[in-house]
């Protein structure tokens, strides 16, 4: 099972933080500042793994990102580093060659795919395309939300007008 | 928001804005409400016990975003009580054919959820039947949920769900076979790798496969992959056909296979340790420390050793800490002189963080498997040079502890440390140990040149400015010793050391201080001074405490359980070494002494505590004799008595110091209880630890330590199936030399049928044998099978009678009636013999929920809510044999808030045999105390232990009514 899910970036800025055990709001900053400070000074070339307090850490980088999910020390290590992969294919896919900034500015929809990704810890679905089929469902719903109030509100305006 | 809260800055203000924008209508605002609740707020946070209810209401409500939305959530963050609450809605969402599997894969994850903060919620009847309906769906996300699920479920009770096994093996052939995958699920080419690890995955907790075709199926699988997998060039296809490739690697070992596959792993292992990417050399070497778990393996592991060292200096840390827990999980007797003199070199290399860790494992493995003293003692004095400030004082006790136990290495020793000691820069440990050796043996030394009393007082004397005050009174004691085996005594040395003596008696340190006035006293005394600075004699056998240490050491839980296992298998290895007999008392005026001067950095901290009255005591004038009731005089104890004596009140002084040595004798018998003094060994084998207490143990738990003596320990682990057990007995040699004469001999009693296999009639030094045992249970009956367990130790027969723990409790299977089946069933057994009440008077006070757990760990399951009274227990089990096949007893108590010690149980079940054995065995659990009272701490076994032996071994009645302590 994961722990959780972290995106910290090269200088240390925390992008994306998902929590599927408890951590209370103190432990999770702990659990933040001692990463970032184990995973970013690895150097090139080594394993992707790392132990820390008994639980395996798992990290990938891409260009200046780092993803980070945390297993049970038994858990099976390169499933979750194709987990990693599998989820930066996808977002990579959506927004058409991912970058940090897009991470920055959409946030939200790094966290609407991580959902459809991983619940409670567990890959949830191994398919990119059905993944981003059921992303694009959502976004369009929200659009459509939008127009309705959007065509509400000018309708009022038109009623006013008269 | 959430942007804000990722930037670190506190957003409490917002929690009850996200919270109720859940129950918006409009989808956007949903969805905001919702990722935001399931990224800020953790499962106990208050708010989120507001929103339960709307959740509910999405998740049975027909909108299937919604739905998603609210399963996401509840996924993520779902506490307790959203398990209590939402559980069922949830379970129907899972097996309603209607849902899209978009939902259902979301409500099988979001179950495992809930599962894993409250595991009753897929306590219902017949759900492995609907999860084995659940592995034959097509669609493979949903599968890969429903796989995840099954994994927890199966993790927690693999009883249940061995339906499920056959369609487990039947999609991981399905997966390996890549027949009928649609396109979207193939990961790089390779279908659905992730699916194939869970599946791996979740067989691994069924313990055996037994259906033969099943089982061939799985081996074909198997070796498909461990055969077809290679290292291509793509990264992510590579990670993940070695993912499947681990896994399955992890399951062939868990299957026990074929040596012929087994050693086919080790090879593949052996290659992967070898290449050049880091993460599958890491992976192999991880994988290569589990296998050292299955049995006949080490042999062939072994071949690798010189590329598991070459690891040892990789660049990076994480695969350098796998390959020293390999190293040391595989050293034995033929390899540890390599292995640890490899760790010797590596240790003035390796960087600070792993020091400590390598220093300790090396200590711990030149204690075990050292071939001779020496060796062991060179390797320690290396180890204290290269790496001192990372040795422990229990590292140097425990070389003390050797070279004390063994005259023939006392010289040794000696000449080896004053070589150390030469060199211009010394470890303060290495003075310590030096220190310590030399003024206990040096004078075995007084002939070789170089070694004269004045040119060893001088090398330690030298190190004097440079020690912290900790390390000042080994010094000066060495000192005394040094004095007095100088015959005939050297006024020079005699009027150096005085001076020494009299400038610390005005030191700081209360410790030092006492020293150098006791030793200027005793001094003085001229002849006595012999008798009280005796050789220090043999220490009492211990464990050794480097091997608790590393029991208890902070290690990360992969290496601990390294160390635990070793711990295990090896319980008291070190003990052999030096087992001669002690001469112990015979030089010592005292016999409490010895642990006086080891344990004096210790002491030190209790110290400061007493430092301040003591100061007082020595400002009152008593310099020369410290009052013997102070409590830092028990330091000093064997020193005192002597002088004592001396002293003109005679008698009174020698009494009052009797009742020191006795407090001191106290900690002392405490240190020693957990193994048996030398002494008493050698008139008969004593079992280490309370047989009965054991058997207690063993009765609620299936695996565990049945039996265990300074030369062997009899572990046992157990498996139940209805009327079916399966016992294997682990029979461990724990010496260096063979058991022999090995006998086990079942006495069943006439409800069981038991059948043992053969045990061999020699165990090999350091091995362990396995004996399965199958039981199969007849009839309900309390009596209690007997192992006749003999072999030979040297001259020593041992013979030992053990219950078995296969009792009646292991036939039990716990079973939740609810309130509309209990009643009927309850009325439909009236009156005896099929219902049974009884009074029960004497039971062993204990609020309810105690009792309950007690029933609880019985297997007997309580079912709340179902008696309006509160001080009543209802339980139900359902027990299995082959007479009565499964069978339901209903079990009620009611107990008498006002008096404990009594109650009322009435008991029913189909079968009168059942339903009174059954009642008599409850009485016994709640009126004896099943877990035996704690003995007197002394190191006399337990009475129940000490009676076994001499029961004759061919009257079973006689036997059971000695054991039925």
């Amino acid at each position: 099972m994961i722990h959780f899910v972290l995106l910290i970036s090269r200088q240390g800025k925390v992008r994306l933080t998902k929590w599927y055990s408890t951590y209370s709001k103190k432990e999770r900053s702990k659990v933040l500042r001692e990463l970032s400070g184990v995973i970013l000074t690895r150097g090139p070339r080594l394993c992707n793994f790392v132990e820390w307090r008994g639980l395996k850490v798992v990290y990938k980088r891409y260009a200046s990102l780092y993803f980070c999910m945390c297993i049970d020390p038994d858990g099976n290590e390169l499933e979750i580093l194709e987990i990693i992969h599998h989820y930066v294919e996808v977002l990579d896919r959506y927004f058409g060659s991912v970058c940090e900034l897009d991470l920055i500015y959409n946030f939200h929809k790094a966290y609407y795919i991580l959902d459809e990704i991983l619940i409670s810890g567990e890959l949830q679905e191994s398919s990119k395309r059905t993944v981003v089929r059921s992303v694009a469902a959502q976004d369009s719903l929200v659009e459509a939300a939008k127009e309705q109030t959007g065509s509400t509100i000018s309708n009022i305006i038109a009623h006013a007008a008269k | 928001m959430l942007y804000i809260y990722m930037l670190g800055y506190d957003v409490d203000f917002g929690h009850m804005e996200a919270v109720s924008l859940i129950s918006a209508p409009k989808y956007p605002e949903k969805q905001v409400g919702y990722i935001v609740t399931s990224c800020l707020l953790n499962e106990n946070h208050d708010f989120l016990r507001l929103a339960i209810n709307t959740v509910r209401n999405d998740i049975i409500g027909r909108n299937e975003t919604f739905q998603c939305l609210a399963l996401t959530m509840v996924g993520n963050i779902g506490g307790r009580e959203f398990a209590e609450s939402l559980a069922p809605d949830v379970q129907k969402l899972l097996l309603s054919s209607s849902c899209r599997p978009l939902v259902r894969k979301k409500a099988a994850l979001c179950l495992l959820r809930l599962f894993r903060k409250n595991p009753d919620v897929v306590n219902v009847d017949g759900w492995a039947d609907r999860m084995a309906q659940l592995l034959d769906e097509r669609d493979l996300g949903v599968l890969t949920s429903s796989m995840s699920l099954l994994v927890a479920l199966v993790s927690n009770n693999h009883e249940a769900y061995w339906s499920c096994l056959p369609k487990c093996v039947k999609t991981l052939e399905r997966l390996a076979r890549n027949q009928d995958i649609p396109q979207e699920y193939t990961y790089y080419g390779i279908p659905s790798p992730w699916l194939q690890v869970k599946t791996m995955r979740a067989l691994q907790y069924f313990p055996t496969i037994e259906d033969p075709y099943t089982r061939r199926t799985l081996f074909e699988v198997l070796q498909r992959i461990l055969m077809g997998t290679d290292v291509v060039k793509n990264v992510n296809k590579n990670n993940a056909s070695h993912a499947v490739l681990f896994e399955a690697l992890a399951l062939v070992m868990h299957l026990d296979a074929e040596k012929e596959m087994m050693s086919q792993c080790v090879a593949l292992l052996g290659k992967f340790i070898a290449v050049r990417e880091p993460n599958i050399r890491y992976l192999g070497l991880e994988n290569m420390t589990r296998m050292l778990m299955v049995t006949d393996v080490q042999e062939i592991i072994k071949r690798h050793q010189a590329q598991i060292i070459t690891s040892l200096k990789d660049p990076d840390i994480s695969i350098r800490r796998r390959a020293l827990d390999l190293l040391y999980g595989m050293c034995d007797v033929t390899n540890a002189k390599d292995i640890v003199e490899e760790l010797l070199q590596y240790l003035s290399s390796a960087d600070f963080t792993m020091r400590e860790e390598l220093s300790l494992k090396a200590a711990i493995l030149a204690e075990k498997f050292a071939p001779d003293l020496s060796w062991y003692v060179d390797v320690i004095l290396q180890l204290i040079d290269k790496a001192g400030d990372f040795i422990s004082d229990d590292i140097w006790f425990r070389v003390v502890q050797f070279v004390t136990n063994n005259d023939d290495l006392q010289p040794y020793a000696a000449a080896k440390v004053k070589e150390y000691l030469e060199k211009p820069a010394v470890h303060e440990t290495m003075v310590k140990v030096s220190a310590y050796i030399l003024g206990e043996y040096s004078h075995l030394l007084a002939r070789r040149p170089g070694c004269s009393p004045k040119e060893i007082f001088a090398i330690l004397h030298e190190k004097l400015p440079t020690v912290s005050t900790t390390t000042i009174p080994i010094l000066l004691s060495a000192y005394a010793k040094i004095l007095m085996h100088t015959q005939p005594p050297d006024q020079e040395l005699q009027s150096q050391i005085w001076a020494i003596f009299n400038k610390y008696e005005s030191c700081i340190d209360a410790e030092i201080q006492q020293r150098a006035v006791e030793y200027f006293a005793l001094c003085q005394k001229g002849a006595a001074l012999m008798d009280i600075l005796a050789e220090m004699p043999k220490f009492p056998e211990r464990k050794s405490s480097l091997i608790k240490r590393a029991e208890y050491s902070e290690a990360d839980t992969a290496e601990q359980s390294a160390i635990k296992l070793r711990a295990q298998q090896q319980p008291s290895n070190a003990l052999v070494v030096t087992d001669q007999p002690p001469a112990n008392g015979a030089t010592s005026p005292v016999p409490v002494g010895p642990l006086s001067l080891v344990m004096v950095p210790s002491m030190i901290t209790t110290e400061d505590h007493t430092s301040t009255d003591q100061a007082l005591s020595q400002q009152n004038g008593s310099l020369t004799k410290v009052d013997p009731q102070h409590p830092s005089a028990d330091l000093l104890g064997d020193l005192l008595g002597p002088l004592a004596i001396e002293g003109p009140p005679g008698a009174t002084v020698q009494s009052e110091h009797n009742a020191v040595s006795g407090l001191e004798g106290g900690p002392d018998a405490v240190d020693g209880s957990a193994i048996v003094p030398v002494e008493e060994q050698r008139n008969t084998v004593q079992p280490i630890g309370n047989i009965a207490e054991r058997f207690h143990a063993l009765c609620l738990k299936d695996s565990g330590v049945l039996y265990e003596d300074p030369y062997i320990q009899i572990g046992i682990k157990a498996e139940w199936r209805a009327h079916h057990g399966r016992l294997v007995l682990f029979l461990g040699n724990k010496n260096t030399a063979p058991l022999v004469s090995v006998q086990a001999l079942m006495l069943p009693p006439a409800h069981l049928k038991m059948e043992l296999s053969l045990v061999p009639d020699t165990i090999p030094p350091r091995a362990q044998v396995q004996c399965p045992l199958e039981v199969v249970n007849l009839r309900p009956s309390r009596d209690v099978a007997v192992l006749d367990f003999s072999y030979k130790f040297g001259t020593n027969m041992v013979n030992v009678k053990l219950r078995l723990p296969a009792v009646l409790n292991k036939f039990l299977q716990p079973i939740p009636v609810p309130g509309e089946e209990f009643f009927p069933q309850w009325r439909s057994l009236s009156g005896p013999p099929l219902k049974l009440q009884e009074v029960v008077r004497g039971v062993r006070p204990m609020p309810l929920p105690e009792m309950a757990n007690l029933l609880n760990s019985f297997r007997l399951m309580i079912c709340p809510g179902l008696d309006p009274n509160p001080n009543n227990l209802v339980a139900s089990t359902t027990f299995y044999s082959e007479s009565t096949h499964a069978m339901l007893c209903l079990i009620r108590i009611e107990t008498d808030p006002a008096d404990r010690t009594q109650l009322r149980m009435t008991l029913a079940s189909g079968d009168p045999t059942l339903t009174f054995e059954l009642k008599e065995f409850i009485k016994e659990q709640l009126i004896t105390i099943p877990t035996a009272p704690p003995q007197s701490p002394a190191p006399a076994p337990p009475p129940a232990a000490q009676a076994t032996p001499q029961i004759p071994p061919n009257d079973p009645a006689a036997l059971l009514a000695g054991l039925l302590s």
